[in-house]
C-alpha cells in the first residue's frame, strides 16, 4: 500500500464510528421527519404514506404554540442579555483577578446542574405554599403566580442566564485592555469608550449567547410545562402532545421541520450581525 | 457593582438553597420548618422505582459518555486530516448534532427507529426502544461536544513536539500514545464528564426514546406531576450534589488544560 493510501485508510477508520453515528441518528432520522411531514395521519395514529403539503398549510392550527414561543423566546433571551451583560462586564473588567475564577465558576455552574431540578425550585416558590402563602400572611389573598406567562419568563431567565453570561464573559475577558486606556487617553469619556470600543468588540460573545439561548428556547419543553401548567404552551409542548398523545406524526413532523428552520434562521441572523459589527464570523464559545 | 453581582448570585442560588433546606425538614408542610430530619432521604433511597431509574440513568450516562469520548476524539483527529471541503462538511454535521433541539432529536430518533423496527419485524428480528436508543440519542450530542472540545485542543497543540518525536525515530502510533494522547487527556476527560452530566440531566430526549425504561429525570418529572412532596426535595438535592461534583471535576480538568497550555 502506498503511504498516501495508507494515510487515507487511517483517516477513514478514525472517522467511521462518528460518521455511522451521525448518519443513523441524525441524517437518517431527519430524513424520516422530512418524509413524514409530507404524509398523512393513519386512522389509528402514526403515519400513512402520501405526498401532500397539507401538514405545512395546517401549521396555523398550532398558532398559539408558535405565537407563545416566538414572543417569549426573544423576550426571554433579551431579558437574559440585559442581566448577563452587566454581570459579565463586572466579572471581566472590575472583579480583582484573584477572585475572578471562583466568581465566574459560580455563575456558570448552575447551567450544568439539572434544569428539571432548578425549574422545580421555582414551581415550589411560585406555587400556592410558596410566595403567595407569604403574601397571605400580610393580607394579600389569592395571588396567583404559577401557570402565568410571567412565571414562564422568570423560569426562562433563571434557566438560561448562566449560558448567556458565559460567552459574553469570554469575549470581554480577552479584550485588549490597552485599547480601553488608549481610548481614555485620547479623551473619550467612559460611556463613549464603552459604546465605541467595548461593546463592538464583545459582539461575538453577545451574539453567541443570544444564538445559544434563543435556539434552546425555541425547543424548550420543561419550563412552559412546569411553570406554565399547560396554559402557556410552546412548540416543544405541542410536539410532545402530537407525538405521544394525539399521535398525529405527520403534522408533528411538519412542526419539527419548521422548528429546525427557525433554529437555522436564528444562527444565520446572529452570525451575520456578529460579522457586520465585529468583522468576524468566529463565535466565542467555551 | 457589588449589589448587582450579589443580587445575581442570590437569584441563581436562593431557589435551589430553599429546596435543599426543605429536604431536611421534619414535617410534610412545604412552607414551615418543623425540625431537622433525614427521613425523606431514607424514603427516597428505599423507593425501588427511584433506585431503578437511577441505575438506568447511570448506565446510560456512563456508556454514552464513554463511547462519545472515544469516538469523538477519533473524529476530532480524523477531521484534522481531511481536506478543507470535507472538513467543512464534517464541521457542519457536528454543529448540527449540537444545535438541533433535543425535542427534535427525540422525535426524529423515535420516528426513524419505529420505521426501522417495523422493517426488521418483517424479517423476524424483534427490537425495542430501550438502553440502546437512549445511549445512541444521548451519545450523538455528546460525541459532537467531545469532538469540538478535542479539536480545539489539537488546534492549539504545537506540531514541533510531534515532529521531534518522528525525528527521534518513533513510529506514528507510538508518537500518538506517548506524545499526543497525554496532551489531549484533560480535554477528553472534561468532555466525558460534560457528556455524562448532559445524559444524566436530560429529560426531553429520553422522554421519546426510553421505551419501557425510566430514567431518573423522567421519574422525577412524573413524581412532580403527582404532587410536590418533601421526598422530591431530597431527590432533587441528591441530583444537585451529583451534578456539582461532576462539573467541579470537569472544571478542575479544564483548568489544568489551560495551565498546561500556558507552560507549553
Amino acid at each position: 500500500m502506498s503511504p498516501q493510501a495508507r494515510k487515507n485508510w487511517v483517516t477513514a477508520a478514525l472517522l467511521a464510528p462518528a460518521g455511522i453515528w451521525l448518519f443513523f441518528f441524525l441524517v437518517l432520522p431527519f430524513g424520516a421527519i422530512l418524509v413524514f411531514s409530507l404524509g398523512e395521519r393513519a386512522a389509528a395514529g402514526g403515519y400513512q404514506p402520501a405526498l401532500t403539503l397539507d401538514n405545512y398549510l395546517n401549521l396555523p392550527a398550532r398558532g398559539a404554540a408558535f405565537l407563545n414561543t416566538l414572543v417569549l423566546a426573544p423576550v426571554g433571551a433579551a431579558a437574559c442579555l440585559a442581566l448577563a451583560y452587566p454581570a459579565a462586564w463586572f466579572l471581566a473588567l472590575r472583579v480583582p483577578e484573584r477572585h475572578r475564577l471562583l466568581l465566574v465558576s459560580m455563575m456558570i455552574v448552575p447551567f450544568w446542574t439539572s434544569m428539571l431540578v432548578r425549574t422545580y425550585a421555582w414551581m415550589y416558590l411560585l406555587g400556592a405554599r410558596g410566595i403567595p402563602h407569604l403574601f397571605e400572611l400580610i393580607g394579600i389573598e389569592n395571588l396567583r403566580l404559577i401557570n402565568t406567562p410571567g412565571a414562564v419568563l422568570l423560569g426562562i431567565v433563571y434557566g438560561y442566564l448562566p449560558l448567556m453570561i458565559m460567552p459574553i464573559y469570554v469575549s470581554l475577558e480577552k479584550l485588549d485592555r490597552r485599547l480601553l486606556e488608549a481610548s481614555a487617553d485620547l479623551g473619550a469619556r467612559p460611556v463613549a469608550t464603552f459604546l465605541s470600543v467595548t461593546l463592538p468588540l464583545s459582539m461575538p460573545g453577545v451574539m453567541t449567547g443570544v444564538a445559544l439561548v434563543s435556539i434552546l428556547l425555541l425547543g424548550e419543553y420543561l419550563v412552559p410545562q412546569m411553570l406554565g401548567g399547560g396554559k402557556v404552551y410552546f412548540i416543544g409542548n405541542a410536539l410532545v402532545d402530537l407525538f405521544l398523545q394525539s399521535r398525529n406524526w405527520p403534522f408533528g413532523s411538519a412542526i419539527a421541520v419548521a422548528l429546525v428552520v427557525g433554529v437555522v434562521c436564528v444562527l444565520l441572523v446572529t452570525m451575520r450581525i456578529a460579522w457586520k459589527v465585529a468583522g468576524t464570523r468566529q463565535m466565542d464559545l467555551v | 457593582m457589588r449589589p448587582f453581582l450579589t443580587a445575581v448570585y442570590l437569584f441563581l442560588y436562593a431557589p435551589i438553597a430553599l429546596v435543599v433546606v426543605f429536604s431536611f425538614n421534619a414535617g410534610r408542610n412545604a412552607s414551615e420548618i418543623t425540625g431537622f430530619s433525614l427521613q425523606w432521604y431514607g424514603k427516597a433511597l428505599g423507593n425501588v422505582f427511584l433506585t431503578d431509574a437511577l441505575r438506568t440513568s447511570l448506565i446510560v450516562a456512563f456508556t454514552s459518555a464513554a463511547l462519545a469520548a472515544i469516538f469523538g476524539t477519533m473524529a476530532a483527529m480524523g477531521m484534522e486530516r481531511l481536506g478543507p471541503r470535507l472538513r467543512a462538511a464534517a464541521d457542519g454535521l457536528m454543529a448540527a448534532a449540537i444545535v438541533v433541539p433535543g425535542v427534535v432529536i427525540g422525535i426524529a430518533t423515535l420516528v426513524a427507529l419505529a420505521g426501522l423496527f417495523a422493517l426488521l419485524d418483517d424479517i423476524g428480528l424483534h427490537l425495542e426502544l430501550g438502553y440502546l436508543s437512549l445511549i445512541a440519542a444521548h451519545g450523538l450530542f455528546s460525541m459532537a461536544l467531545v469532538a469540538m472540545i478535542v479539536k480545539a485542543r489539537i488546534a492549539s497543540l504545537s506540531r514541533d513536539i510531534v515532529e521531534a518525536s518522528y525525528d527521534l525515530g518513533a513510529p506514528p502510533f507510538a508518537t500518538f500514545v506517548q506524545v499526543v494522547l497525554p496532551q489531549l487527556r484533560p480535554s477528553i476527560l472534561a468532555g466525558f464528564l460534560m457528556s455524562f452530566t448532559f445524559s444524566f440531566d436530560d429529560f426531553i430526549i429520553a422522554f421519546f426514546v426510553a421505551g419501557s425504561h425510566t430514567t431518573l429525570p423522567m421519574y422525577v418529572f412524573a413524581s412532580i406531576r403527582r404532587g410536590v412532596t418533601p421526598e422530591i426535595n431530597a431527590i432533587a438535592t441528591m441530583v444537585l450534589v451529583a451534578s456539582l461534583l461532576l462539573i467541579a471535576g470537569a472544571r478542575v480538568l479544564m483548568r489544568e488544560r489551560k495551565r498546561h497550555a500556558v507552560e507549553g
